[in-house]
């Protein structure tokens, strides 16, 4: 049975709702999201993950980020661990100004850069009197 | 050195709650830092580390996504070791809307005391995704050594 956590937040945002399933055992990235009139950028922290452990999935109007750690000492149980031992998971409801075909995506040094830009019909723009 | 590691600030966003400030001051004097300065608890930021030991090394790793090299210090000293860092928080967005801060920024220190004697010598480090690692060699004693059985 899923267990799902919705978030109502006062102020439009990319996400309207995140979900969290209990017994997969995913960890949620820690995440900035900022808003300019021309889009939204997503960072997410996701220590131990390099461009070949990340899936970035879209469907219908929900973005889901994967990170699969990729772990530097293989084959030996920790003597002190405070890291949590799982992979990233975090989905994200956008916003329908986004214009997904537009969204892109790169990571570096263990944090994801996600830029979702708004269709350009939303933006204000002036119109010409005849 | 911290004692704890932080996780979420938004748990302890509370107001009104004249009792809880006083729990939360006393649970800050516990987590005073050994300079003699208050380290708040529960504003900075400590990233975490896992240590590993095999036969003939010790690996440190501490999680420092978003930080490159040139922000980070190692210092070994005895046993003893030391990482500190800044992340710097870049604006890049100019006129912008924060929907959302969850991630840290600011200075660390993290320090831990090594469970074997290492040799600083071959001590070596590598930023890899986001994560720092340390290799440190174990110093000829702490090696484990098979011991003959005499035939008698």
């Amino acid at each position: 049975m899923n267990n799902t956590v919705t978030q109502e937040t006062t102020t439009p945002t990319v996400e309207k709702r995140e979900q969290r399933t209990q017994n997969r055992g995913w960890l949620q990235p820690q995440v900035n999201i900022v808003e300019t009139k021309d889009g939204y950028a997503l960072e997410a922290e996701m220590p131990g993950v390099s461009k070949e452990g990340l899936e970035v999935l879209l469907e219908a109007n929900e973005l889901t980020i994967i990170g699969r750690r990729n772990l530097p000492v293989k084959g030996v149980q920790p003597l002190y661990r405070e890291s949590y031992d799982r992979d990233f998971r975090r989905s994200f409801e956008l916003d329908p100004a986004i214009d997904t075909k537009k969204i892109t995506a790169r990571i570096e040094n263990g944090v994801l850069t996600l830029e979702l830009p708004k269709a350009e019909e939303i933006k204000p723009r002036k119109i010409t009197v005849e | 050195m911290k004692l704890a590691r932080f996780t979420r600030p938004d748990a302890w966003s509370w107001s009104g709650f004249d009792q809880l400030s006083t729990l939360r001051n006393e649970i800050n004097r516990l987590f005073e830092g050994s300079d003699g300065n208050s380290t708040d608890a529960f504003n900075s930021w400590a990233p975490a580390m896992d240590l590993y030991e095999e036969n003939d090394k010790l690996t440190l790793t501490v999680e420092v996504p978003g930080l490159k090299k040139e922000d980070i210090e190692i210092s070994l000293h005895e046993n003893t070791i030391t990482i500190s860092g800044e992340r710097r928080n870049e604006k890049k967005y100019g006129e912008a809307d924060v929907s959302r801060e969850e991630r840290f920024f600011g200075r660390f220190t993290r320090s831990l005391v090594l469970p074997k004697p290492v040799n600083p010598e071959g001590v070596k480090a590598r930023c890899q995704d986001g994560l720092l690692i340390v290799t440190l060699p174990k110093s000829e004693e702490a090696k484990p050594r098979q011991i003959e059985i005499q035939p008698s």
